[in-house]
């Protein structure tokens, strides 16, 4: 078999499809979107049939990933972090009804937030819903921890989650591929009530969870993704995870350290051999990429423990994504600087593609509200999130997907008027409609402005899940159909545009102002291919 | 042997290919690579790199350390200038002239120039003019490439072999376009010596 050159979001994809995975669900997000674009363009039906279609949002991937475990076959969830909020409530109480076909949770962390609101550790969700997590280092760990995530699933009924960030998952390596598996065939659950989560036989799966927690230490003791290599210099013991590892190698120019260092791919924590370093060393250095998780447990209380360091006492910084310098500096060897960045160099943040059609959305809401004073414009996560920056300056808020709307809301209710939202089409789709059906039973007052480009424009043009539907979703939630309004942003239609924006800004109702000009980045694509036919 | 990778750019500006290309002459050696990339918000228009790393060894880090980079090639200038850091002692910057002024305080071009001057091995090439005399500015990328070539550890015929094997589902007249801009890119160098 020939070497494959995969991202890891990639290598997880392939080992999904070779090892038996029936379906893959997922809401796209950066780092994870390349798991289920893999499968989507490298399909083949040597693999068998595997369903690989994008969600609504997480939680309803999450939700269908483990509606094909119940009927035995093999299924992916993926998300990025901050979807396994939108997906917590399925995937802890998941961790209750247990799984029958293999279940696996990718979650792809972006510590640093490269492109994300917060850089939280799904490590503590692994740990809250106490299931087995699994951290590659490289490609082909991730490929070879599908295989391994999958069988580790089915042996204790369990979903599995294999947690990656963001260097991981979006760097390429060679991959060596093997046999591929047969999907399962189809059984329903061996416990006809496994699934129902009524309190008495809650009561009883959740203290089989706590039970089955002592066999999962000792999977990860005897795992092969935990490794111990001693070490004469005691004087300092070293436990690495994930990445954390491979920067502590570069520190030591590829050479392995004469401290004993203990690796660490999976979790529950193998105590015995976090013992095999806490036990002889004086020191023990806790290397993490992303919150000091294993570190806060290993100094219990008092926090203050001399013997550990880490992120907690300032030997690495709090925040912020690992490389080799800062692990080499927090080990004393530090590489040496090139020359300093000139003072010359700018800044370069991200900024709408020229041509974009929310430049002129927000071009023409600025006008719209100028005179109502500052703000009042609450908005969502997106490419239209960028109307924060220069020179637009146009919106006020960016919490969370859905959040304009039922934020718009509650300011409404508060009295701001007019309290006006801009949120993207899928965002909409993703968690905006349940909210402004809550502005609908209420009548609250606002105006929601809908970037509507017809693609998920943020991780790369993925498909929307109601094109075209936008005006009948937002009627049948039962918004008047005399207040949703669509236009089209171009600045040949500004001075219309702005006259709408305005009538609805007045109405006290809810209004909805559909603005809608495809993606130039989906239209470039849609004509190249169109040329290529 | 083992050669460090910067390449940068702007969001758009396609430096995945020139990536692609080293990465698949590397795989054809039988070398070692990682190839760190960036996606999601700073490709609409923001600062963007990728680390290569070429070895006869295996390689764990997916990042360069600091002072270790055999080469920046960067395909806009002032983006060569922002991984000066990375450079090794006795590594090369080889960029393209074109600025890509998408941002408001885009400094003056002179000073910019000056600062690359003064990197001690620099290669300074409008790669796009040469694109353009080639036959297209689209193949301003694979002109850069050649340009870089003799730094990247890699044989010239394998980056080209790389060349035809990515840009054969767009046709033969692309490949013929792509080889001819990254020999260009190579002359130039050559001539510069
Ligand atoms: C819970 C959650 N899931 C996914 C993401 C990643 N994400 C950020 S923006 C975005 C797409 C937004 O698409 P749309 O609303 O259509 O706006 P556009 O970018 O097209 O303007 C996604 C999927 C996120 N930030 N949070």
């Amino acid at each position: 078999m020939d070497k494959l050159m995969l991202l890891g979001d990639e290598a997880i994809a392939r080992g999904g499809m070779d090892a038996g995975m029936s379906g893959i669900y997922a809401y796209p997000g950066t780092p994870s979107t390349e798991i289920m674009e893999y499968v989507q363009n490298n399909f083949s039906a040597a693999a068998g049939n595997i369903f690989c279609q994008w969600s609504a949002n997480e939680k309803t991937a999450f939700e269908a990933a483990l509606g094909m475990s119940y009927t035995g076959k093999r299924s992916m969830a993926c998300m990025k972090h901050v979807g396994l909020n939108v997906a917590a409530d399925p995937f802890m109480n998941a961790a209750i009804t247990g799984v029958n076909g293999g279940f696996l949770l990718v979650v792809a962390d972006d510590p640093s937030m490269h492109s994300s609101q917060n850089e939280q550790d799904s490590r503590y969700y692994g740990k809250f819903a106490m299931i087995p997590v699994l951290e590659p280092i490289n490609q082909q760990e991730a490929y070879d921890m599908v295989f391994y995530g999958f069988e580790l699933s089915e042996k204790y009924k369990l979903p599995v989650m294999i947690r990656i960030t963001t260097r991981l998952a979006h760097s390429r390596s060679a991959v060596m591929p093997a046999a591929q598996l047969k999907q399962n065939v189809t059984g329903l659950p061996s416990d006809p009530v496994q699934f129902v989560l009524l309190p008495g036989i809650a009561r009883r799966r959740y203290r089989g969870l706590l039970d089955v927690q002592k066999e999962l230490v000792t999977e990860s003791a005897n795992s092969p993704w935990n490794n111990f290599t001693d070490g004469s210099d005691k004087s300092a013991g070293i436990i690495a995870c994930g990445l954390a590892y491979n920067y502590l190698i570069e520190a030591y120019r590829g050479k392995q350290p004469t401290n004993p260092v203990l690796k660490i791919g999976q979790y529950p924590l193998p105590e015995d051999l976090v013992g095999k370093i806490t036990g002889t060393c004086e020191r023990v250095l806790v290397l993490e990429e992303g919150y000091p998780i294993v570190e806060e447990m290993l100094r219990g209380f008092p926090v203050t423990s001399a013997k550990i360091s880490g992120r907690m006492d300032g030997t690495l910084p709090r925040d912020g994504e690992l490389n080799p310098d800062i692990v080499a500096g927090a080990l004393g060897m530090p590489f040496e600087k090139g020359p300093a960045i000139p003072s010359i160099v700018k800044n370069r943040p991200p900024s709408f593609c020229a041509g974009c059609g929310h430049i002129d959305m927000f071009n023409a809401l600025l006008q719209s509200i100028d005179g109502y004073g500052p703000g009042r414009v609450f908005s969502d996560i997106g490419c239209y999130t960028l109307g924060a920056l220069e020179p637009y300056n146009a919106i006020n808020t960016c919490v969370d997907m859905g959040a304009s709307i039922t934020m718009a809301k509650g300011a409404a209710d508060a009295g701001l008027h007019p309290s006006v939202c801009v949120i993207g089409d899928s965002t909409f789709t993703h968690s905006g409609m349940t909210g402004l059906l809550d502005a609908v039973n209420d009548r609250s007052a606002i105006t929601v402005l809908i970037g509507d480009n017809s693609t998920t424009g943020m991780t790369g043009g993925q498909k929307s899940s109601a094109t075209g539907r936008i005006e009948d979703i937002c009627a049948g939630i039962g918004v008047d159909p005399d207040h949703i309004k669509v236009i089209n942003p171009l600045k040949k239609h500004h001075d219309e545009n702005v006259k709408i924006i305005n009538r609805e800004l007045e109405y006290r109702g809810v209004s909805v102002v559909i603005a809608r000009r495809e993606c130039i980045q989906v239209a470039m694509r849609r004509k190249k291919e169109e040329k290529s036919r | 042997m083992q050669t460090d990778i910067i390449i940068a750019g702007v969001g758009g500006q396609g430096i995945l290919s020139i990536a692609a290309c080293i990465g698949m002459a590397a795989l054809k050696s039988n070398l070692h690579l990682k190839q760190s990339e960036v996606h999601g918000m700073s490709q609409r228009g923001g600062a963007v790199q990728s680390n290569m790393r070429i070895s006869d060894r295996m390689i764990l880090s997916d990042l360069i350390p600091q002072g270790s980079a055999n080469l920046i090639m960067s395909v806009e200038p002032m983006e060569a200038l922002r991984y000066l850091p990375w450079l090794s002692a006795d590594g090369w910057i080889v960029t393209n002239t074109t600025p890509v002024k998408n941002i408001k305080d885009y400094p003056d071009i002179s000073g910019i120039m000056t600062e690359l001057r003064s990197v001690r091995n620099n290669v300074i090439i409008d790669a796009d003019s040469i694109a353009r005399r080639t036959g297209s500015l689209r193949t301003s990328n694979m002109v850069m490439l050649g340009a870089a070539s003799p730094y990247t550890g890699i044989e010239y015929s394998l980056l080209e072999d790389a060349v035809r094997d990515i840009f054969k589902r767009k046709g033969e007249d692309v490949v013929e376009l792509n080889l001819k801009a990254l020999k260009a890119g190579k002359d130039y160098f050559n001539n510069k010596q």
